[in-house]
């Protein structure tokens, strides 16, 4: 998903360093057991709502004198008019471009003074932007971020929209463009998507619509998405809960209730009413085959065990596709597969390099076997326990720090109206059977598909066009 | 729906005490306000960014250190909030030993610890760790290999032992060795796919010559044709030794109960002397050069701007610290600010010192939109220069808070602690090293950073390595005056 900066630009350098992302421990987590051994938190946390609609998440975690505030925006490029693809991500990127209060600058000069960090992204269904830093420079991180919500325009300017218009052409150059197969992913979901979809154009957008973009753009968009109504603040770490409710009262208090929303798109998924084709050809040394099925939403009862479908696939060594592609034959040099699920939509993809001297039409035939040998035989119970301790694991790890905290907490309460659903989030995944998987195999990965082969340059004739059987 | 990658999970901390952040670090850059951190809504000025409090110190647990008869050095920090542990057995050898002809030893042999032991196979080791739902990892770098292990204490015997047997008992099977090679052959071929790869490569070539960091940890192809079961083998058996190790061990666990555990499982591992290790000497560095390595409609050129820098035992360890967070260290630095925020030519430019136990190079990159090639390398030119000048005290008083107050957050979580321990024990660093920090930046004066500017930072003797679309760029590049071009390929080489 575009982010305003690149996340490992600024790593401190001294020599090369070992795996650092990780995990907080805090000592307000309240712990129960699983069959598994490991066990899930649940986050203890308030949430209230202000009068002009603001929601507040605030969860204490004293462990360490550090603080993060992160803020959900509910707009994302799925909410992008037609001939304006990429501008919600644009936004984001001019949002950090001072506000009323806020000369250009001084946002990331003041907070870096203060020691801390910031950043935010978007993709097809929010915008969030998030400050983590010491526990004493909290209130600038609010007052910050109240400026911008509620007075942005009265400083904006064709000239600060205009060098994020470049920075973002060049987010796209070195997120998409320059990189190996960089352009499937949109190739895939311009077909997958019937047009007018809101995920059948990416998040990024195109080169033509980001020049298009205008300053009245951005005062409208402003005006319709950025209102403390439309927002959800969460605030996790160190922090007097008493005193900090007082300073968002005061900083963010006085900002008023937008107008009424525009209405969000909303989709009945489906499958695509027939096998489609595709050749995209790229500076590659190597041919790529994708799949793409569309399948569910985020929580749709069936999104847990897509999930685990995918695990079996090509989630480990063991998994069916890698064990028998990558691991045995030595026919491909990668091989991936994950269900993506959002808002209102999601889609099932696998990708497989061959490796040198084979074809995408031999890793098609590979492919499809196992597919069809899933359909038939479903998968073993030690697959399934494979599947579910690996992805229980990752449940805690996802609380490491306080940021990830606050951004899991406005994460469930977009999607489910909880903050704290860690726990009941991790069981559906226990939950889910080895029939469970055979039966949304059958039900999703039997249907047509998209068939993407990128090529080298030159090499169409290597495009897979056909179900290879 | 599956939310970010798995992480590797680390615990906390250091035996460090950080007390008191800088004095003036409570000042905040908003010098004029009037907001105190619970201030009265009648007395506050909303149109001013409020005054903040002081930075809270920080008091991090200890670290219990052991030491078993073999020489293995055992460090344990106890955290007890989660029934978690995290291990890492850090070797102190990495891709420098590797011996030219067989580049791309240290990481393969690496690679192999995870495909089999004398009692395992490649796959049962990958079920097990999915059915344990832990993870180990095993990397190499420069001047480091490491182990790691990551478990639900529930699971710590199991765990453990899978862990101990990766780190001690590998089989290095052929048939492993063979698949391996053929994956890193198909990886070297896909290098050409990406330019910062590309630019990364052909940059330390020209930098290091043949010295060690100038070859690539993974090697090329003729040396992964060359490299044997007895050349990972030997690379195993000379480095990985007790007394070229250290063991960290992070979370639910109890210090004796550990050093109990680990004197069984590694307790008969035999210490053994080691080699010195040669890291070459790199060539001295020419008249400012620059290399362009064609990437035929590349629409960015890949920029590195360097030369060689400073091992991490450099006494200037400080000043340059500093001195790089204002020219390229952080998003607000000169680089970016110039480069992205105000001409808009990337999405980043950024600087730094990889300081290793050797001299690692200084390098300033940046992916810039092919068209602004030539723009790019003149403000890249103008920032170097001006960086040896004396830097403003607002902005000099900016990257030491900066670099000061960040420093909570290093320790946040177990990973980042384990960064840093790592870090210190790589490179001979003593735990004491955070203690001392805050005061060893405050301490940095603008002589001193202008000092290390001049004396590391040689306008004159740079290597300019831009990977691009040669056709359009070299005429432009030519026109900078900025130095001589040569075309080069990925491994330095010119090119006619």
């Amino acid at each position: 998903m575009p982010s305003r900066r690149a996340r490992a630009a600024f790593r401190e350098r001294s020599g090369d360093r070992v795996g650092l992302l990780a995990t907080i421990v805090t000592l307000s987590l309240l712990m129960s057991s699983t069959a598994g051994g490991q066990a899930v938190p649940t986050i203890p946390n308030e949430k209230y709502t202000l009068p002009n609609g603001l929601e507040v998440i605030l969860h204490e975690d004293r462990s360490v004198p550090v603080v993060a505030v992160n803020t959900w925006y509910k707009v994302g490029s799925g909410d992008e008019q037609r001939g304006r693809t990429g501008f919600a991500h644009l936004f984001e990127h001019v949002m950090f471009m001072g506000s009323e209060n806020v000369p250009v600058g001084k946002f990331d000069q003041w907070l870096e003074a203060a020691g801390a960090n910031n950043n935010g992204s978007t993709n097809g269904d929010r915008t969030n932007y998030y400050e983590w830093m010491p526990s004493n420079a909290l209130p600038l991180a609010l007052w910050l971020d109240a400026d911008r919500m509620g007075r942005l325009l009265p400083t904006m300017d064709l000239p600060k929209l205009d060098l994020q218009r470049d920075v973002v052409k060049n987010e796209r150059r070195q997120s998409y463009d320059n990189v190996p197969y960089g352009r499937a992913s949109e190739t895939i979901t311009a077909v997958l998507f019937p047009a007018g979809h809101p995920y059948a154009h990416s998040t990024i957008g195109s080169m033509d619509d980001l020049s298009a973009a205008s300053l009245d753009d951005v005062k409208n968009f402003f005006r319709a998405y950025y209102a403390p109504n439309n927002a959800t603040l969460s605030i996790v770490g160190d922090f007097d809960r008493d005193s900090v409710k007082k300073l968002v009262q005061l900083y963010f208090g006085g900002i008023p209730r937008g107008p009424a929303l525009p209405p969000r798109p909303s989709v009945t998924s489906q499958a695509v009413p027939r096998d489609t084709f595709l050749v995209l050809e790229d500076k590659v040394q190597l041919p790529r085959l994708y799949y793409a099925w569309r399948t569910v939403k985020a929580f749709h009862d069936d999104d847990a065990a897509l999930d685990l479908v995918a695990y079996v696939l090509a989630g480990d060594k063991n998994s069916r596709l890698y064990k028998r592609l990558v691991y045995d034959m030595q026919v491909a040099q990668d091989v991936s597969a994950f269900q993506s699920s959002q808002r209102v939509d999601g889609s099932f993809r696998i990708t497989v390099t061959p490796k040198p001297g084979h074809t995408p039409a031999e890793m098609a035939k590979l492919v499809n076997e196992e597919i069809d040998k899933l359909l038939r035989d479903g998968v073993t119970e030690r697959e399934l326990a494979r599947a579910q301790n690996t992805t229980r694991a990752q449940f805690l790890d996802q609380l490491a720090s306080v940021l990830g905290k606050a951004d899991q907490l406005n994460f469930y309460n977009y999607f489910v109206g909880t903050p704290d659903y860690v726990r009941q989030d991790a069981a559906r995944y226990d939950k889910v059977t080895a029939a469970d998987l055979k039966r949304v195999a059958a039900a999703y990965l039997a249907k047509p598909r998209v068939t993407l082969t990128v090529v080298p340059e030159g090499k169409r004739d290597l495009m897979v066009t056909g179900v290879v059987q | 729906m599956m939310r970010g990658t798995r992480l590797r999970v680390w615990g906390p901390l250091l035996g460090l005490s950080i007390v008191s952040a800088c004095s003036q670090a409570g000042t905040s850059a908003a010098t004029n306000a009037t907001a105190a951190p619970s201030p009265a809504p009648s007395a506050v000025d909303l149109t001013k960014p409020p005054t903040l409090g002081a930075p809270k110190g920080l008091t991090l647990p200890a670290v219990v250190t052991r030491e078993l008869p073999n020489g293995l050095t055992l460090m344990i920090v106890e955290q007890h909030e989660l029934p978690l542990a995290d291990f890492a057995l850090v070797v102190r050898s990495g891709g420098e030993t590797d011996e030219l002809g067989k580049l791309g030893t240290a990481t393969l042999a690496t690679s192999l610890l995870k495909e089999g032991t004398t009692t395992r196979s490649s796959l049962q080791i990958a079920d097990q760790e999915a059915f344990l739902g832990v993870s180990v990892f095993a990397g190499s770098g420069w001047d480091a290999t490491t182990v790691q292990l990551h478990t639900p204490t529930s699971q710590l015997d199991s765990a453990l032992a899978l862990f101990a047997d990766v780190a001690l008992r590998p089989a290095f099977p052929t048939t492993e060795l063979e698949r391996l090679r053929k994956t890193r052959l198909t990886s070297l071929l896909q290098v050409k796919d990406r330019a910062p790869e590309m630019a990364n490569r052909a940059y330390a070539a020209i930098v290091y010559g043949s010295a060690a960091y100038g070859r690539p940890l993974t090697g090329d192809e003729p040396s992964t044709n060359a490299i044997q079961q007895a050349d990972v083998r030997r690379f195993y058996d000379t480095y990985f030794r007790p007394n070229n190790a250290t063991l960290l061990v992070v979370g639910d666990v109890r210090p004796d109960d550990i050093e109990r555990r680990v004197r069984a499982l590694f307790g008969s591992w035999e210490r053994r002397a080691l080699p010195t290790t040669s890291y070459g000497q790199p060539a001295a560095a020419k008249g400012t050069t620059i290399f362009v390595v064609d990437k035929p409609g590349a629409a960015q050129s890949s920029f590195r701007i360097g030369g060689v820098g400073v091992p991490r035992s450099t006494e200037d360890y400080f000043p340059l610290m500093v001195m790089n967070t204002v020219l390229g260290g952080s998003f607000t630095s000169r680089l970016n600010n110039n480069l992205r925020e105000t001409k808009g030519y990337t999405y980043g430019a950024s600087s730094g010192f990889a300081m290793r136990r050797a001299p690692g190079p200084f390098t300033a990159s940046a992916e810039v939109v092919a068209a602004k090639t030539d723009s790019a390398l003149i403000e890249f030119m103008k920032e170097l220069r001006a960086i040896r000048d004396t830097v403003p005290a607002e902005e000099l008083e900016k990257a030491k808070r900066y670099l000061q107050l960040q420093l909570p957050g290093r320790f946040e979580t177990t990973g980042g602690i384990a960064g840093q321990l790592s870090q210190l024990v790589t490179y001979d660093v003593p735990l004491s090293f955070y203690n001392s920090y805050t005061q060893n930046i405050a301490a940095v004066t603008q002589a001193d950073v202008q000092r290390v500017a001049r004396k590391y930072i040689d306008t004159d003797r740079l290597a300019i390595v831009i990977v691009g679309d040669r056709k359009s760029i070299e005429p432009i590049l030519k026109a900078t005056g900025v130095g001589p071009v040569t075309i080069v390929d990925i491994t330095g080489k010119p090119v006619m």
